[in-house]
C-alpha cells in the first residue's frame, strides 16, 4: 500500500498551509516555542518545523511539558530525537507539585491533568516570556476545538475568550499583542487524524511503538485498558495485570491512557482502520470524559 | 461567512424550494462574489416538499442567476435536492426525471479549483532562512510557477537576481524542488547577496507599481464605526504599513447591488472608501490576485480586526510623487535654533483650561527664546478646518489635519502646543504616531466636567443645555480618558504650577 496521488495532493496542501503558518510564527513574533508532546501529532509538527526552516535550523526553543507519568518509550524517542536533529529542548514540571507526590491516583485524571499540564504549562510560558506558543491540536478533535482558530487570541494569565477571537482572512494573521495577550498557533488545525497517518506514511517518519500492537501488561480500568509501564502503578482491588495484545490512538500519562484491542503491526494498518471505524480517537482518554464540555473549561483556564 | 469565501474556491448556497430567495440568499451570494469565490453550487433544497416542481425550481434558479452574474461568479451550478431523503446528492434521482445535470457531489468534483501556474510569479517574502553559510527566502507563492533559473525583481528596490535552488526536504532527507506553484510554501537561494526584507514582493517580469492611494472595497467588521481620518494598520499577507481611510465613497446595499451614499461604515457594512497608505506599496486589484489585494484592517489600539479590504485599483502612483530630500533638514534647524522641536498636545472637555494653559505655556517658551506657536482648535475652525462639524468622523478629520499642521511646524523646529478637545484615543494616537518616540507630550487637562460647566466660558454648555448642541463632549458625546498620557494636569490647580509640569517633560533640558 502506499499514498495515492490525489491523497498526497491533498497532504501537499496541509503541509504548505502548516509551513506558512510555522513560518508566520518565527517572523511575526518575538518569542516563539514549539510545544512538544511526543505523540504522532508532535512528531509531524515537528518534521513540519524542519521543513519550514529547512537548511536553517528550527529557530525557536522546544518545550516537553512533563507531568513525569509518560510513557518509558516516549522518554526514549524524546531523548534521542532531541539529540539527533540538536533541538533546543526545554523541560517543564510543576516540581512543586511532584514533590508534593500528586500523581494521577492520588488527584484523579482530572485534577492531576490541572495541575500538572495547565498550571505547569502556564507557568512555563510565563517564565520564558513566549509570546507564541505552538501546538499540534487539531479541529477534528473535539468539539470545542472546531470552532478554534488558527492563530487563537489568549488574554492576560492565558484565558481563551470565544468571542475574542480573530477572523482569519487569506493568509493575512493580525499578529497584534496588547496588555498581556499572548498567542497559541496550531498548524495542524485542518488535518484529521487520517491526514497525519498518511503523512507519516508518506514522510516516513518514526513515532512511538505504542502505537503499534504488541503484547502488553494491562489491567481493564473503566472500560480500557491501561499499560502497567513501571512499578509505580497503583492497582484497584481485584485487579491483576495480564499480557493482552493491545496499541494505542492517542497517547499522554501512562496510567491516563486507553488502549485498544486489534491489530496494527505497521501505520499503513492504522490508516486502513481509520477508514473503516470512524470513532474519536480521543474516546480512550480518562481525562475528557470527566463532566460536559471538559474540553472548553480546560481551554479556558488555559489548556491547550 | 466572508471569512470562508476569502478562501474559498467553491461555494454550496443552499435555498429551501418551499420558502423562496430570501434578503440573506442574495447577501451570501454578493458576499462569495465579493470575495472571489467564481464557482457557486446552488442546491435548490426541499424539493420533496414542492412536489419535485421543475417550475419551482427553474424559478428560483433564474433569481440567483441574476444575482451571480452582477456578482461576476463564473459558474452557477444548479441542482434539485432533497437532503432529507437524498435525492441527486450522491446519485440522481428518480423523483425527478426532468434533471440531467450533476449530481451535488459531481457538481463539486467538477469545479476547476487549479491555480493557474502560467502567469508571472508573485511571491511575497515571509521569512528570511538562514544556515550555516546560508541565506534563503522562504514564502508561500502567490502565483506563477517558481523556478530555478528565473531571474526574479524585488518590486520595493527594483534590484535583480536569479534563483539557482530552490530547497526542499523529501521525507528526512535534503532534496532540490522542480518548481512552486501557488499555494505552495518555498525556500528560494539566490545568485547574489542582495537586500530582501520579509513583506518584499518578488516577481517575473514587469513588478506591478507602488501606489500610496488606493480605492478598495471593504467589509467593515467592528461595533465601532469606521470614521475617515482614523489611522489603522493595513496587513496583507507578510506586508504591515500605517493607513488612513481618506474617504468613504459609498456604501453597497447587498441585497440588490445598489450604492448609495455614505459616510460613515458600520458593522456588516460592505463599502468604497479610499485608503492612503503611509509609504508606497504593491497592492494588486484583488480580482487578480486574493493574496496580495485582499488586505485587513487593525486597530492601532487594541489590536482587533476591524475590517477586510478589496483593493480595486491604485488612485495614485507613488511614481508621480517623490518626496525630495532637502538638506535643510528638523535636525539643522533645532541647531540653528538652540532648542529641540517637540509637540504638546491638550486635551480636554470645552472649558478644562487647554487655551489657558497653552497661552500660559508659550508665554513662557518666548520669554525663554524658545520659538513655539499655539495651535488651538476653535480658531483653526475658523478656517482650515471651517468644513468640518463635530460627529466623530468629523472629529477625526479635525484632529488629522491640525496634526499634520503640526508635524510641518514641528520639521520647522518649531515648539508647537496643540490646544484640542481631541476626545477620541484612536486619532489621539494617530497624531503621536507622526513624531518620533519622545518628541510628542500628550498632556491631558483634567477638569471634572462640573466645572467646566460651570466656568463655561463659550456658552457651549448652556447651548448643549438647551438641545441646539447634540455632540458637545462629556454630554452628549463620549470623552476617551488618555491611558498613556506624558502629563496629567488637574485644570483647578494653580496655572503656573501647571506651566511648570509641563516644562519639566516637554523641555527637561531648557533653563526654566
Amino acid at each position: 500500500m502506499s499514498i495515492d496521488h490525489e491523497t498526497s495532493r491533498v497532504l501537499d496542501a496541509l503541509e504548505a498551509e502548516a509551513i506558512w503558518v510555522f513560518r508566520e510564527t518565527a517572523a511575526a513574533f518575538e518569542r516563539p516555542v514549539l510545544l512538544y508532546s511526543i505523540g504522532k501529532d508532535s512528531t509531524v509538527l515537528l518534521h513540519l518545523a524542519r521543513k519550514a526552516f529547512h537548511p536553517g535550523p528550527i529557530p525557536f526553543p522546544v518545550m516537553h511539558i512533563d507531568t513525569g507519568w509518560k510513557f518509558r518509550q516516549m522518554y526514549e524517542l524524546r531523548d534521542r530525537t532531541a539529540k539527533e536533529l540538536d533541538l533546543d529542548l526545554r523541560l517543564a514540571t510543576n516540581q512543586e507539585a511532584r514533590d508534593a507526590n500528586v500523581t494521577p491516583f492520588s488527584h484523579g485524571a482530572q485534577e492531576f491533568t490541572r495541575i500538572m499540564k495547565t498550571v505547569a504549562l502556564r507557568a512555563a510560558l510565563d517564565e520564558g516570556q513566549f509570546d507564541i506558543a505552538v501546538g499540534g491540536a487539531r479541529r477534528d478533535e473535539e468539539r470545542s476545538r472546531a470552532k478554534e482558530r488558527i492563530f487563537s487570541l489568549r488574554e492576560a494569565g492565558h484565558r481563551w475568550e470565544p468571542r475574542n477571537q480573530r477572523p482569519e482572512f487569506w493568509h493575512t494573521v493580525n499578529n497584534a499583542l496588547t496588555d498581556g495577550q499572548t498567542m497559541r498557533v496550531f498548524p495542524l488545525s485542518n488535518w484529521s487524524e487520517l491526514d497525519v497517518w498518511r503523512y507519516v506514511a508518506r514522510e516516513n517518519l518514526e513515532v512511538v511503538p505504542l502505537y503499534f500492537t504488541q503484547e502488553r501488561p494491562v489491567v481493564k480500568r473503566q472500560g480500557t485498558w491501561i499499560m502497567v509501564d513501571d512499578d509505580r502503578m497503583e492497582f484497584e482491588e481485584g485487579e491483576q495485570p495480564q499480557m493482552r495484545r493491545v496499541r494505542f490512538r492517542s497517547l499522554g500519562d501512562y496510567p491516563l491512557s486507553g488502549a485498544v484491542e486489534g491489530e496494527a503491526a505497521d501505520v499503513y494498518d492504522i490508516i486502513r482502520d481509520i477508514e473503516v471505524n470512524r470513532q474519536s480517537e480521543r474516546a480512550g482518554r480518562l481525562i475528557d470524559g470527566e463532566g460536559a464540555m471538559s474540553m472548553e473549561r480546560k481551554k479556558a483556564e488555559g489548556y491547550f | 461567512m466572508a471569512v470562508a469565501a476569502s478562501t474559498a474556491d467553491v461555494g454550496i448556497l443552499l435555498i429551501d424550494a418551499m420558502r423562496g430567495t430570501k434578503r440573506q440568499t442574495h447577501r451570501h451570494l454578493t458576499v462569495c462574489g465579493l470575495m472571489g469565490v467564481r464557482h457557486v453550487v446552488l442546491a435548490v433544497n426541499k424539493l420533496d416538499g414542492v412536489g419535485y416542481d421543475q417550475g419551482i425550481y427553474n424559478e428560483l434558479v433564474a433569481e440567483v442567476s441574476d444575482t451571480a452574474r452582477r456578482m461576476e461568479i463564473q459558474s452557477v451550478i444548479p441542482v434539485p435536492v432533497s437532503a432529507l431523503v437524498g435525492d441527486n446528492v450522491l446519485a440522481h434521482s428518480p423523483n425527478t426525471p426532468w434533471y440531467h445535470g450533476p449530481t451535488l457531489l459531481d457538481a463539486l468534483d467538477a469545479a476547476e479549483i487549479l491555480e493557474d501556474p502560467s502567469g508571472e510569479v508573485r511571491l511575497p517574502v515571509q521569512t528570511i532562512i538562514r544556515g550555516k553559510h546560508f541565506r534563503g527566502y522562504g514564502g508561500l507563492v502567490a502565483s506563477g510557477a517558481v523556478r530555478a533559473g528565473q531571474k526574479i525583481t524585488v518590486t520595493q528596490s527594483g534590484q535583480q537576481a536569479t534563483i539557482v535552488k530552490l530547497h526542499g526536504l523529501n521525507g528526512t532527507q535534503p532534496t532540490e524542488l522542480e518548481q512552486a506553484i501557488p499555494g505552495e510554501s518555498v525556500t528560494i537561494e539566490l545568485d547574489k547577496d542582495i537586500d530582501i526584507a520579509r513583506s518584499d514582493l518578488l516577481v517575473t517580469g514587469q513588478p506591478p507599481q507602488l501606489a500610496d492611494r488606493y480605492a478598495a472595497d471593504i467589509v467593515w467588521m467592528s461595533d465601532q464605526q469606521l470614521a475617515h481620518g482614523r489611522s489603522y494598520t493595513l496587513r496583507c499577507g507578510p506586508l504591515e504599513v500605517p493607513a488612513t481611510v481618506t474617504n468613504v465613497r459609498h456604501r453597497l446595499d447587498v441585497t440588490n447591488g445598489n450604492t448609495m451614499a455614505a459616510r460613515i461604515l458600520e458593522i456588516n457594512d460592505v463599502g468604497r472608501v479610499e485608503i492612503a497608505t503611509a509609504r508606497p506599496v504593491a497592492l494588486e486589484a484583488y480580482t487578480d490576485s486574493r493574496e496580495t489585494g485582499g488586505f485587513i484592517l487593525v486597530d492601532r489600539m487594541t489590536g482587533e480586526t476591524l475590517a477586510a479590504g478589496l483593493t480595486r485599483f491604485a488612485l495614485r502612483r507613488a511614481t508621480n510623487v517623490v518626496p525630495h530630500h532637502f538638506e535643510v533638514d528638523r535636525q539643522a534647524r533645532q541647531i540653528l535654533n538652540g532648542h529641540p522641536a517637540k509637540v504638546l498636545w491638550l486635551t480636554g472637555f470645552s472649558g478644562s483650561g487647554k487655551s489657558t494653559i497653552a497661552d500660559a505655556v508659550e508665554r513662557r517658551l518666548h520669554s525663554l527664546g524658545i520659538r513655539s506657536f499655539v495651535l488651538d482648535g476653535d480658531n483653526l475652525r475658523s478656517g482650515l478646518n471651517k468644513d468640518l462639524g463635530f460627529t466623530p468622523e468629523d472629529r477625526a478629520e479635525n484632529v488629522r489635519r491640525v496634526a499634520e499642521v503640526a508635524r510641518l511646524m514641528y520639521d520647522a523646529g518649531v515648539v508647537v502646543i496643540v490646544a484640542l478637545v481631541s476626545p477620541f484615543r484612536a486619532d489621539r494616537q494617530t497624531a503621536r504616531s507622526l513624531f518620533e518616540a519622545g518628541d510628542f507630550v500628550e498632556a491631558w487637562v483634567d477638569t471634572p466636567i462640573e466645572v467646566a460647566m460651570e466656568r463655561d466660558t463659550k456658552g457651549l454648555y448652556a447651548k448643549s443645555k438647551a438641545g441646539n448642541l447634540p455632540n458637545l463632549t462629556g454630554v452628549g458625546q463620549q470623552y476617551e480618558d488618555p491611558e498613556s498620557a506624558e502629563l496629567h494636569l488637574r485644570g483647578t490647580d494653580d496655572v503656573d504650577a501647571n506651566v511648570s509640569k509641563v516644562l519639566e517633560v516637554l523641555l527637561p533640558d531648557a533653563d526654566q
